[in-house]
Parts: structure tokens; C-alpha cells; sequence
């Protein structure tokens, strides 16, 4: 299939029964109550580039990367992996040796009972990639490949410290040698100088492999270095999804502009920041129209009544009437 | 074996002069067990060489003792030392069985109930739940008035080890398998098995080769607990009557035989595989006791 849509999200939605149990239910006389984690969401992630999904916590970034791995289904909608449907994809192995996942903790990625060298074996057994000998020279090479040694293969995950064991597990998910990486919150486990060393270490991988990457983070300037476009989420939803220089020079959705104003900087110290009232609304029972709607300053009757679309303006598709109507320039 | 003496477990345990003591206690006793044929004066079943002349000796320190027998006779002239020897053998034997037993069963119904979550575990917890009414004592009379009614006798005296092991097994399961879901309802959410599963790894492997690993801590601790408890409940079943059969007596048996003569004066015959069957539950619970406050991270 085409390069330039490599990764599909159409539509994407994923909900959640937090129901009480029925005879508590029965009592309290209420119906079921579902979280809608994820609630339509649509990107593409071109061959050898990196989407971003930034946003608060609990606004869905990590059930996307989830279901972008199929370890849960959608709801709704449809995830497209190279042409072919994921489910059906991750059915054949040839295929889901494609995909792979980075995860936030690096303390429980890493089963603690298996020394590192079964740890990045696992894929190339799994997938029958080597025999013998041939497995342990490729986790050498994959152990190697980030930057640590092939011989640290025989101790166990707890002698490394963070940025070590996020190190083996970058090494796991590359013995598959995958096309498309989920990296869920990688280095915010971490110490803000091994961060850096995460990031460079995967910028590096990306360019000599061509990897693929749905990255997910709070962190915008951790975002601002690694991504080619940027998905701002909100309660569920994408607001705004723009190339990254686009997004950080010429910020559109409300949201996204008070998230930039929020960044700490050091030239501009003593700038008054215009703080976002209120809280983010419970994905349980979300507001009417935009979600954004309660805390923005632009929102007016449209705003509370009718969802919003994605449109194009410019390179920048936003979800957003006051963008729309062009009343965004007032502020 | 430098790794173990290094180890915090094992300076725990240098530390801990209760647990050293019990740990001399439950070798020596385990070891006696284990090599009776070697170490006993005396071979009660080689019906042989008992001569009811011998009946009813008291211990070797009394007035009418024989040094041939330390621990004075039974009501048969079987030499009591030899009869606890051989009785500990069994007595151990069918609770390590029955243990192992448990916990197999238990910890694969709590790894399944565990990982799988949802219509799985509730089924499985509530036939936990429902056998957890039952005293276990009460659950392994039952099996065992079930198969003694069902089968021939001479059928179920070749099989009566087995049908205790099986009894004393059954009854005392869902402690295992809950101790063991709760720990797989925590390693299941990490992320290694989400890693695992990514890559496409099979359930049963998943939950084999990853999780089993990582939950065994407490049911080691549990098993050892269970050990004494296991032997304690053959030696009331072999009391009641309804445990091994008399041909192998256990400690139990030994009980109950000399609990017929402790009126009449024969106190040893009762007392002493008592006092055995004390000491071996005692000093394997306390190593129990031990071994889970030094497992236990918080109590470090």
C-alpha cells in the first residue's frame, strides 16, 4: 500500500462499562454508566515519521496506543495497518512481527525473574526469526544497537538503573527488526538528562531503520523534539493535529494555546500567563457540543450545542467553531 | 550456593535463634523420617520379629524398662522409637502429598481465575468460596466416607494412602488459589505481559512462563504453613479411624492405639508420638512463620 498512509486511525472510538454491579444497580435504581476513553478519532502516520498525541492525563492517549497494537479493540471504527485491517493483520504472525510497543515504566516492562537475554529474545523466538546459537548473536546486536553490551545479556533487569532498562526495552521491541513502534510515554519515567538519550537514541534508530512512530506524551517539549506532526487530545478526542513546526509556531484550537502558554520558559519570565479555568470534565458524562466548551474563553451557543468537525486550515486540521468563524482572532 | 549464604535470606535466618533451633528440630526429625529403615533398632512390620512377650515395656530410664527398646513397646511388643520413625515416614509423606496436591490444583485455578478474569473467575471463586464453608476436616471425612462407600474394601485398602492425600488435598485448595489470583490479578496488568502479548505470546505460556514466576513468593510461604497443617489432618483423620490403614501406621494411628491405654497406665504410647507429631508441626509452622516475615519486603 501506499507509503504515505501507513498507519490509518478512521474513527476510532473505545468505551468502557464502569457500571456498579447489577444489584447495586437495581437498588440505587441507575442505568449503566460508560467511559468513553476514546471518542472518534481519526489520523495517518506516513511511512518513516512520528505522530505525536499530547494531553492531559486521562484524555485517551494511552487507549489509542493500545488499540494501535490490538492489545484492545475498538469500540468503533477501524485501524488500518499497512492496507490490512489490524485484527486481521495481527492474526499472522509475518505481520504482527511488524509491529511493537514501548512502554512508560520501565521498572514493570521488564519481567524481573528473566535475565535480559531472554527478555530480547522473546520476540526472536516467538517469531522463529533465529535457531540456536543465531538467537544470541542477534540479541547481541540488538543489545548493542542501544548502546549497551552484549554481554550484559546474562544479568537480570534490576542491576540497570532507568535509562538502561528503557534501553532493553527498546532492544526487545527491535530484535522483531518492526516497521511501526507505539511508544507510550517512554521517558517519563525518566530522568530529565537520560531523557535526551532516550529521544536521541530513537531519532537515531528511526532515521538508519525508517521506523515508523505513534509516540505518546504529556510533555510538549519532550513532543517538540521527536515528532513530524502533532495530535493535541482532548477528553477523548483529537482538537488539533498539525505538522509540529505548524503547531508550536502558529497554535489555533484555544486548547492547544493555553497548553504553549503553559510551557515554562526562561526569556520570557515575568509574561502574564492567562491560566485555563476549571477542570477537565469527567469522560463519564461529557459536556454537550465541544468538549472544550466549559473552560474556553472563545466558546459561545454553537459551541455548547453542535461537536465540532476536523477542518483543514492550512496544514492544520482543527476541531473548532470559533477557528471557523474566524473568531479566534479577537483574543 | 555462595549466593545463598550471601543472600538476605540466609542472613535472616543466622539471626533468627528460634528459627535455627526449629530448623535442627524439623531435619533431624524429617531425616529420622526419611532413613527409618536405616536408623531404627527395630523394624515393626516385620511381623517376624515382634513377640508379644515384649508388650507394653515401658521406656528404657523406668524400673521395668529394656535398653533394647528406648521408648518402650506398644500392645503388639512393636518398639515404640522404631514405630514413630516409621510413622513420621508416612505422616510426612502423605502431608507433602497432599500439599503438593493443593497446590498444584490451587495454583492453577488461581493463575486461570486471575488472568482471565471475568466469567472465569467469578465460577472459580465461588466454588472457592463454597468449599471454604466447609471445614476442611469435615471436607476430607466426606471423600473419604465417599470412597470407602463406593469401593470394595480390599480396593480401598490398597488405595487408602491415595484417598487420604486426595482428602486432605482437596479440603484446603482455595487458600492457594486465592493467594495466588490476587498476586496474577497484579502481575497481569504489568507491563512485561502487555510486551508478551504484543508480540502475540499464547495465554498459557504467558501465564506459565511469565507470571507463574513472579507469584510463587507466598505460595511457598502458604505451602510450608500447610505442611503442618496437612500432617495434623492425617494424624486426626488416622485418630478418627478413617486415615491410613492400620497395616502402615502413621503418627496418628500410634495415637489412637495408645490412647486406648493411657487409663490403664501405658502413658508412653500415646505421649511419645505425640510429642513427635508436636515438634514436627511446630517447628515446620515456625519455619513458616519465618520464612514469610523474611519474604516480606514490608517487614524487612
Amino acid at each position: 500500500m501506499s507509503d504515505a498512509r501507513f498507519i490509518e486511525a478512521l474513527d476510532i472510538a473505545r468505551y468502557f462499562d464502569v457500571s456498579r454491579p447489577l444489584v447495586q444497580r437495581l437498588i440505587a435504581r441507575e442505568g449503566r454508566r460508560t467511559l468513553k476513553a476514546v471518542d472518534g478519532v481519526s489520523f495517518t502516520i506516513p511511512k518513516g515519521t512520528t505522530l505525536s498525541l499530547v494531553g492531559e492525563s486521562g484524555c485517551g492517549k494511552s487507549t489509542i496506543a493500545r488499540m494501535m497494537v490490538g492489545l484492545y479493540r475498538p469500540t468503533r471504527g477501524e485501524v488500518v495497518f499497512d492496507g490490512r485491517d489490524l485484527a486481521e493483520a495481527r492474526g499472522q504472525a509475518a505481520q504482527r512481527r511488524r509491529m511493537q510497543m514501548i512502554f512508560q515504566d520501565p521498572y514493570a516492562s521488564l519481567n524481573p525473574r528473566w535475565r535480559v537475554r531472554d527478555i530480547v529474545a522473546e520476540p526472536i523466538r516467538a517469531f522463529h526469526i533465529a535457531r540456536g546459537d543465531e538467537v544470541m548473536e542477534r540479541v547481541g546486536e540488538a543489545l548493542t544497537q542501544v548502546g549497551l553490551s552484549p554481554l550484559d545479556g546474562q544479568k537480570f533487569p534490576h542491576e540497570f538503573s532507568g535509562g538502561q532498562r528503557q534501553r532493553i526495552s527498546i532492544a526487545r521491541a527491535l530484535s522483531s527488526s518492526p516497521e511501526f513502534l507505539v511508544c507510550d510515554e517512554p521517558t517519563s519515567a525518566l530522568d530529565v538528562s537520560v531523557q535526551a538519550q532516550i529521544l536521541n537514541l530513537m531519532k537515531e534508530l528511526q532515521q538508519r531503520l525508517g521506523l515508523t512512530y505513534l509516540f505518546i506524551s504529556h510533555n510538549l517539549a519532550v513532543v517538540r523534539q521527536v515528532s513530524d506532526r502533532i495530535g493535541v487530545m482532548y477528553l477523548g478526542r483529537i482538537v488539533e493535529n498539525a505538522p509540529s513546526e505548524v503547531l508550536f509556531g502558529a497554535p489555533r484550537h484555544p486548547y492547544t494555546r493555553a497548553l504553549m502558554e503553559a510551557i515554562p520558559d526562561l526569556e520570557m519570565t515575568g509574561r502574564i500567563r492567562v491560566p485555563v479555568g476549571g477542570e477537565v470534565p469527567s469522560p463519564i458524562d461529557p459536556p454537550s457540543g465541544c468538549p472544550f466548551h466549559p473552560r474556553c474563553p472563545l466558546a459561545n451557543d454553537r459551541c455548547r450545542a453542535v461537536r465540532p468537525e476536523m477542518l483543514a486550515a492550512g496544514a492544520t486540521l482543527v476541531a473548532c467553531h470559533a477557528v471557523e468563524e474566524g473568531r479566534e482572532a479577537q483574543r | 550456593m555462595r549466593r545463598f549464604f550471601d543472600s538476605d535470606l540466609w542472613y535472616s535466618f543466622s539471626r533468627n535463634p528460634v528459627t535455627i533451633v526449629s530448623a535442627i528440630v524439623a531435619i533431624l526429625l524429617v531425616a529420622g523420617a526419611v532413613l527409618a529403615p536405616v536408623v531404627a533398632p527395630h523394624n515393626p512390620f516385620d511381623l517376624a520379629s515382634l513377640n508379644l512377650m515384649d508388650a507394653f515395656k515401658p521406656p528404657a530410664w523406668t524400673a521395668d524398662g529394656d535398653r533394647e527398646y528406648p521408648l518402650g513397646t506398644d500392645d503388639q511388643g512393636r518398639d515404640l522409637f522404631s514405630a514413630i520413625l516409621y510413622g513420621a515416614r508416612i505422616s510426612l509423606l502423605v502431608g507433602a502429598a497432599a500439599v503438593l496436591f493443593s497446590t498444584s490444583l490451587g495454583v492453577v485455578v488461581g493463575l486461570a481465575a486471575g488472568y482471565f478474569g471475568g466469567f472465569v473467575d467469578s465460577a472459580l471463586m465461588r466454588i472457592a468460596d463454597i468449599q471454604l464453608t466447609f471445614p476442611s476436616i469435615l471436607v476430607a471425612l466426606l471423600v473419604d466416607g465417599v470412597v470407602r462407600a463406593a469401593l470394595p474394601r480390599e480396593v480401598h485398602d490398597q488405595i487408602a494412602l491415595y484417598v487420604v492425600i486426595f482428602a486432605i488435598g482437596i479440603s484446603n485448595w482455595p487458600q492457594f488459589a486465592r493467594t495466588v489470583r490476587g498476586s496474577t490479578l497484579v502481575e497481569r496488568n504489568k507491563e512485561y505481559v502487555q510486551a508478551a502479548r504484543v508480540i502475540g505470546i499464547s495465554s498459557p505460556r504467558i501465564i506459565f512462563s511469565h507470571v507463574l514466576p513472579n507469584v510463587t513468593g507466598p505460595v511457598l510461604v502458604i505451602a510450608t504453613l500447610n505442611l503442618g497443617f496437612a500432617v495434623l489432618a492425617e494424624a486426626t483423620l488416622s485418630f478418627l479411624g478413617v486415615g491410613v490403614p492400620p497395616t502402615q501406621p502413621s503418627l496418628g494411628t500410634l495415637i489412637r492405639i495408645g490412647n486406648d491405654f493411657l487409663f490403664s497406665g501405658e502413658w508412653w504410647i500415646t505421649i511419645f508420638p505425640g510429642a513427635a507429631l508436636v515438634l514436627l508441626v511446630l517447628s515446620v509452622n515456625l519455619l513458616g512463620d519465618w520464612l514469610r516475615d523474611a519474604l516480606n519486603p514490608r517487614l524487612r
